[in-house]
């Protein structure tokens, strides 16, 4: 077999090129194979990574040279044949020095000038530093740009490995500024589909006819003003991650539209009888409680089952623990060095307000407040003169590990709150539970059940109080 | 000498990876090589370790196997197993070649078709 050339390329340049020396200057090894997915050609990437030469193994069935875990189940090659698309999945090789090395293998169907299938291409990513970046972020406080070290974002680090490889439709809750969108971003980046495109699109932020347009497409002529053919977004998210922030928001006329995509997962532009099918992995985030806007008839429950696949819930920051002390600084140390100022902490006053103030617009509030202060700040710590003002009068809270939602949906009323204006927290809750107490007539298992609580929660609480009769 | 081969399988070649083998050839031979006995066996499940304790029951004294991690291949190694891995192509092939004396690691016994026009 050593007799053998390995393919020319010509017409592109002056003279023909030797496509081996093309191929050998890539980082990624690359493999082509013919129509019975026999090896034709490795690139030097791949030789280096399996051990085999191109000489040696010329003619060999693929799966006896790449020897993936996948390739007896379902072999990419024979994926991307049937899809005529690129197909990319993980898994792991043994090579010829018997190391066992994950790998994530993408392969294309290679079609000649009439557009005949010929022969397959199939790349293959040696992901061993990525994994070991992996660790290396479950051992710190962050993953990606989610920072957090209380137990609930630990919690979170741990899932998200797990989530990002499944295909499965994803809806993440959470309060306003917790970091929906960034966590999207996150899943999108550590699963299979991180080469393929992120698309986001706000729900909320469009008219109804507008927003049909942006995610299904549209054809020339289908509307007046639809001069040309448009890609939706679902097709532009195919082999991709589609993020449809505020699915709350979505007209119900689309719910219907979304859920039809959903099952069969076939986009038809607006005017068009052509479907396109997208492998598209969903991915909606709401500040909504939707279920409750089921039980309105605002929102499809179909469509919750079918986006509630997966669910991951954004705690807000009066939850997390310790994380507002590490998000402080991590803001700090970032915008004093956007900013070129030497700021090297906040007095103890403000470090003070800042650990127990309830911070209603989470993670964004907060890097808000950190961003205005490092801007006014001209001295080396942030004092409270340095603090946006309405932090001058705030309400408070104790930053314990409580409940979910502890605060998070509380029955207070707008006299309710016109009558707390001017207290502090702790004050507020101890005037909600007496008010709680005595609309329920004193029963305390009901009062829990209003304010979310459970029973001990609610018996601790009136103990440190000193309501306890 | 008599001995025991195993190779493992799939379909009517060796499989490419020892650790995801479901099926295995245990082929006893005489004093002269010549086969006794065949035995194919399918397994429960595909693991590495099973694998292993099957052929240390059975008194296997050589593995004709595709690709194996090094874990499994020091581990056969050091309880006196012979281990030809990266052996790629038709089983029958393989147990006439170690029959023969001429087997080897890395072996490619595969027909393989010579191309049309990139030959040079």
């Amino acid at each position: 077999m050593n007799s053998v050339s390995f393919g020319q390329i010509e017409g592109l340049f002056d003279s023909s090129v030797k496509l081996p020396s093309i191929m050998d200057e890539l980082s990624l090894g690359v493999v082509i194979m013919d129509l019975d997915r026999r090896i034709l050609l490795l690139n030097r990437t791949f030789e280096v990574l399996s051990g085999f030469t191109r000489e040696e193994v010329w003619g060999v069935p693929c799966r006896d040279v790449l020897r993936t875990n996948i390739c007896q189940q379902k072999c990419p090659v024979i994926q991307a044949e049937e899809s005529n698309a690129p197909v990319s999945i993980e898994g792991n090789i043994i090579n010829r020095e018997r190391q066992k090395i994950p790998v994530r293998l993408t392969a294309v169907p290679l079609s000649d000038v009439r557009g005949n299938v010929v022969g397959f291409l199939e790349t293959v990513e040696d992901i061993r530093p990525l994994q070991q970046l992996n660790d290396s972020i479950l051992q710190t406080d962050s993953f990606g740009q989610l920072i957090g070290r209380s137990s609930k974002m630990k919690d979170l680090f741990r899932l998200i490995p797990v989530v990002a490889q499944t295909d499965s439709s994803l809806l993440i809750t959470g309060e306003t500024g917790t970091g929906k969108d960034v966590l999207a971003e996150v899943i999108h980046k550590a699963s299979d589909r991180a080469k393929g495109s992120f698309i986001k699109i706000n729900c909320g932020a469009l008219p109804e006819t507008l927003l049909e347009s942006e995610l299904f497409g549209h054809k020339k002529g289908a509307f007046t003003g639809a001069v040309n053919d448009k890609m939706g977004r679902l097709r532009l998210a195919h082999n991709g991650t589609l993020y449809l922030t505020e699915i709350g928001d979505l007209p119900l006329t689309l719910q219907v539209k979304l859920l039809t995509f959903l099952d069969d997962k076939v986009v038809y532009p607006l005017g068009s009888t052509n479907g396109f099918q997208a492998e598209v992995r969903v991915i909606a985030a709401t500040h909504r409680n939707l279920e409750q806007m089921v039980k309105e008839g605002l929102f499809r429950q179909d469509l919750l089952f079918r986006l509630n696949v997966v669910r991951l819930h954004l705690s807000p920051l009066r939850e997390r623990g310790g994380d507002i002390d590490l998000l402080l600084n991590h803001f700090l140390k970032l915008f004093s060095a956007r900013f070129g100022k030497r700021i090297q902490g906040f007095s103890q006053q403000v470090r003070q307000l800042l650990l127990n103030y309830a911070y209603p617009g989470n993670v964004r509030e907060l890097r808000n407040i950190v961003e205005y202060a490092s801007n006014i700040c001209q001295t080396k710590l942030i004092g409270m003169e340095h603090l946006p003002a309405y932090l001058a009068d705030v309400t408070t809270v104790n930053n314990e590990d409580e409940g979910p939602e502890a605060h998070a949906f509380l029955p207070i009323s707008h006299e309710g709150l016109k009558k707390t204006s001017g207290m502090n927290w702790a004050a507020i809750e101890r005037q909600l539970i007496v008010d709680t107490l005595v609309k329920v007539n004193g029963r305390r298992s009901k009062a829990a059940e209003i304010l979310g609580w459970g029973r001990s929660t609610l018996w601790r609480k009136m103990k440190q109080y000193g309501l306890e009769s | 000498m008599s001995q025991k081969i195993l190779i493992t399988l799939i379909e009517s070649e060796v499989a490419p990876r020892f650790d995801l083998a479901t099926e295995v050839l245990i082929s006893s031979l005489g004093e002269d090589g010549s086969i006794v006995e065949n035995k194919t066996m399918v397994l429960a499940h595909e693991s590495a370790e099973d694998l292993c304790q099957l052929i240390l029951t059975e008194e296997v004294k050589v593995v004709i196997c595709g690709g194996i991690e090094g874990e499994f291949f020091d581990y056969l190694t050091w309880k006196k197993v012979r281990v030809l891995d990266s052996v790629m192509g038709p089983w029958e092939r393989a147990l006439d070649r170690f029959r023969s004396g001429d087997l080897e690691a890395g072996a490619i016994l595969y027909d393989r078709i010579e191309r049309k026009s990139h030959v040079q």
